[in-house]
């Protein structure tokens, strides 16, 4: 038996001992599902979500190729592909979601110190911080470096004030990473800093905002005479926007892994609806123009979906072809919601009351969410900018 | 199924690309263009890509070829597509090959498979009776008449017809028009009496020519595949055709955009380099992105058609629409972008627009395809 069989043995034997029924595939559907992102305030309707959670952080497998001195599997890619696969064989749920896991510790691992990691590093991965990342200001959206919220030197610590915005699940997260102006005087790119600040600390408030959708995660964070120890600074003085870049480039290879699943919005099928609410003729949608359009645009889904699949074949990771999978699969999602509201008619812009199904209603709100995907994490016309000056080289 | 070349595919695909940029780049067709060439394609040349075995790709070893594949031809195809090379590749080394080595009896692939691998003969395909294709609408009949099959009728459209030894003549032997059934392949060498072959003048300048044929006799032992079961046959010879011609079709796509890219980075307007403007950037970005998603579409489908997926039609009328679209959007954008000197003849953009309209056309044009993707997948 090779290594890899015996790690496979091993990991398989572990998981059917460790992974509790109801996190499987298969659980009695009347469980309910929690969506699970720990935390001190995490609240959990399936204690099956907490054991399971505790058990896979325990082993570090939540990031399994961290090194295992910050709490991490220390796995090798070969036992990670192992893992997915026996995890995925026995429909596994993922234990944690976490922008910690996904933007943060990339970074800490790259630029923290040997400190930061031990002391960040092991909560993120055991799910016990749940973290918010500070990065959009209401002067400052696709212009970034423009942040005005500034942290001033008073010797053993920052005084930070200011306002972050867009800042999704603030209100239930335990600290924040945030950029920060450190340097007013510098050019801007030169004059910023990564800062982690406790959420608990005196002075930091959050109050969530209502969309055109109603309700949502996202947050408005005020920070009023904040004091931030020095050692929470991330890498060098005024020397954060390389930092605030390695984090974009892992929040979109993030939102580029999931494709199209990463916009949010309805998953509900554009072909049933328009079968339901327009009508078909021997299996044909009745109305041609419909029709025509919905085939067009499940072309396009088809062809986008076999681009994520070559980009994963090709093992690229550039970040130009990220801007392209952000690009594409907003946009693509924002004209599948117009797509199936008008296959429904006026049942596909009902808001309340009870004359609507509960999945009508849902339906017009995912619509009004999905404007927002072409919106955060970069525009589309700051994902067209990256793809003409990184990719085609055309000149500034 | 990886979507990704293998070493044997990007070997033939480096070889093409080698070949096309030093035996053939556009001048080689425009001179042929402008010679008025009979042909419309350069024996010498095509003698050279034979004897790098481009014929036999996809006929087995034992008939003289190297049994290469789908993907192996058709990345040749895209590399001779950026360079507007025309040659008999398409039609004999992808559809009659490909025709015969599926369909033919062993008496058929003896005869003729070494011929097409070694570059004695080239082939075409009769299908469209009119100018919109639509296999179900085939009409001309081939009536059976004491052990052969007679055929009159009119095949317009055929690509390489003008010069084709070999014709694979698609007609109805029973049934009425608009049937999948009562369809049959007949092969008809094409240096007979009964067979007149019009050569047409399009826009692309390359070959093709209506084909009329008037009490034609053929015998049984010519007909390709089973007797009246040549609708599917025909069908999957089709799908494996559009998806090469799918592949030229990227490459006149990549060609042109790379062109554009090229203009935009050299041509000055009020001082500055146009490249610089957002609103030519953006359109620029955006067909990359329509191209990334046609390249993927392809490899999907040749990839496709060389494991035996079951998803084949579906994966060839995405190919073929994919590919249709964004040389549609990508010939137009490339002749706006580069202004006046576009719609000139002496440069040779103006090629690739032409190309591009006649090649849409080509086995179905992408409304043909989208609404034949919205059939096979059940909407």
């Amino acid at each position: 038996m090779t290594q890899m069989d015996k790690f496979r043995e091993e990991t398989k034997q572990w998981l059917d001992d460790n992974c509790p029924a109801s996190m499987r595939a298969g659980a009695d559907p009347e469980t309910p599902l929690d969506e699970v992102w720990g935390g001190r305030k995490a609240v959990y309707k399936n204690p099956e979500s907490k054991i399971w959670l505790d058990r896979m952080g325990e082993k570090g497998w939540t990031m399994p190729t961290v090194p295992s001195e910050y709490g991490g599997g220390g796995l090798s890619k070969e036992e990670v592909k192992v893992l997915n696969e026996e995890m995925f064989a026995i429909g596994a749920k993922t234990p944690l979601l976490s922008f910690g896991i996904w933007m943060l510790a990339p970074v800490l691992l790259e630029y923290g110190s040997e400190e930061q990691k031990k002391e960040h590093l092991p909560k993120i991965i055991k799910g016990e911080i749940r973290w918010c990342q500070g990065y959009s200001e209401p002067g400052s959206g696709s212009d970034l470096a423009s942040l005005a919220t500034k942290a001033e030197d008073i010797g053993e610590h920052f005084m930070v004030n200011g306002q972050k915005v867009w800042t999704s699940y603030a209100d239930k997260a335990d600290w924040i990473f945030a950029l920060v102006r450190t340097g007013p005087k510098e050019p801007k790119h030169d004059g910023i800093s990564f800062l982690l600040i406790d959420m608990e600390t005196n002075g930091v408030s959050t109050k969530p905002i209502t969309l055109i959708s109603g309700k949502s995660p996202f947050c408005e964070t005020f920070f009023d005479d904040v004091k931030v120890p020095k050692s929470n600074l991330i890498g060098q003085l005024n020397a954060g926007w390389a930092i605030a870049k390695a984090l974009l480039q892992h929040e979109r290879a993030f939102i580029s892994n999931f494709g199209l699943a990463a916009a949010v919005g309805s998953k509900k099928d554009l072909v049933s609806i328009a079968k339901k609410h327009i009508g078909e003729e021997n299996g044909k949608i009745s109305n041609g123009f419909y029709r025509s359009e919905i085939a067009s645009h499940k072309i396009k889904e088809h062809a986008f979906g076999l681009t994520l699949q070559r980009a994963g074949d090709e093992g690229g990771k550039a970040s130009a072809t990220a801007s392209m999978f952000k690009l594409y699969g907003t946009e693509h999602n924002k004209k599948r919601h117009e797509l199936m509201i008008a296959a429904m008619g006026t049942d596909g812009v009902a808001w309340d009351g009870d004359e609507f199904d509960d999945s009508d209603k849902n339906l017009t709100r995912s619509w009004l969410r999905t404007k927002g995907n072409s919106l955060e994490g970069g525009t589309s016309e700051v994902q067209l900018n990256v793809i003409s000056k990184r990719v085609l080289g055309l000149p500034s | 199924m990886k979507l990704i070349l293998n070493e044997e595919q990007q070997f033939l695909k480096d070889t093409a690309k080698n070949f096309a940029e030093e035996r053939t780049p556009v001048n080689h067709f425009r001179s042929l263009r402008d010679n008025k060439d009979s042909l419309l394609w350069d024996k010498d040349t095509w003698k050279e890509m034979v004897n790098l075995g481009w014929a036999g790709i996809l006929i087995p070893e034992e008939y003289g070829g190297s049994n290469f594949g789908l993907a192996g031809i058709s990345v040749i195809l895209q590399e001779c597509g950026k360079t507007l090379t025309p040659s008999p590749l398409f039609a004999t080394g992808v559809l009659g090959a490909y025709a015969i080595s599926e369909y033919g009896t062993e008496d058929q692939k003896k005869k003729y498979l070494p011929q097409i691998a070694n570059g004695e003969i080239t082939t075409a395909v009769a299908i469209d009776e009119s100018s919109h294709h639509d296999p179900l609408k085939t009409n001309m009949p081939a009536d059976l008449k004491n052990d052969s099959y007679i055929l009159n009728g009119k095949k317009v459209f055929v690509v390489d017809g003008a010069s084709a030894d070999l014709l694979i003549v698609v007609a109805r032997t029973s049934g009425e028009i608009g049937d999948s059934t009562g369809l049959t392949l007949f092969l008809v060498e094409n240096n007979q009496p009964g067979i007149d072959v019009i050569k047409l003048d399009m826009a692309d300048s390359r070959n093709y020519a209506n084909i009329s044929f008037s009490d034609l006799s053929v015998q049984k032992e010519n007909i390709l595949g089973d007797a009246e079961a040549g609708g599917e046959a025909i069908e999957n010879i089709l799908d494996i055709g559009r998806i090469a011609i799918s592949a030229e079709m990227l490459g006149n796509t990549e060609a042109a955009f790379e062109s554009t890219i090229n203009y935009l980075k050299e041509r000055k307007q009020f001082g500055v380099l146009i490249g610089t403007f957002q609103a030519l950037q953006h359109r620029a970005a955006e067909m990359f992105c329509e191209i990334e998603l046609t390249k993927s579409s392809i490899m999907a489908a040749m990839q496709g058609a060389d494991d035996n997926s079951n998803e084949l039609q579906r994966l060839a009328s995405l190919a073929k629409t994919m590919a249709g679209e964004t040389l549609h959007l990508v010939s137009n954008e490339a002749i706006q972008m580069h202004g006046g000197i576009g719609v000139t003849d002496e440069y040779d953009l103006g090629f690739y627009l032409k190309r591009a309209r006649v090649v849409e056309q080509i086995f179905g044009c992408s409304k043909f395809h989208t609404e034949r993707y919205a059939n096979i997948s059940g909407f």
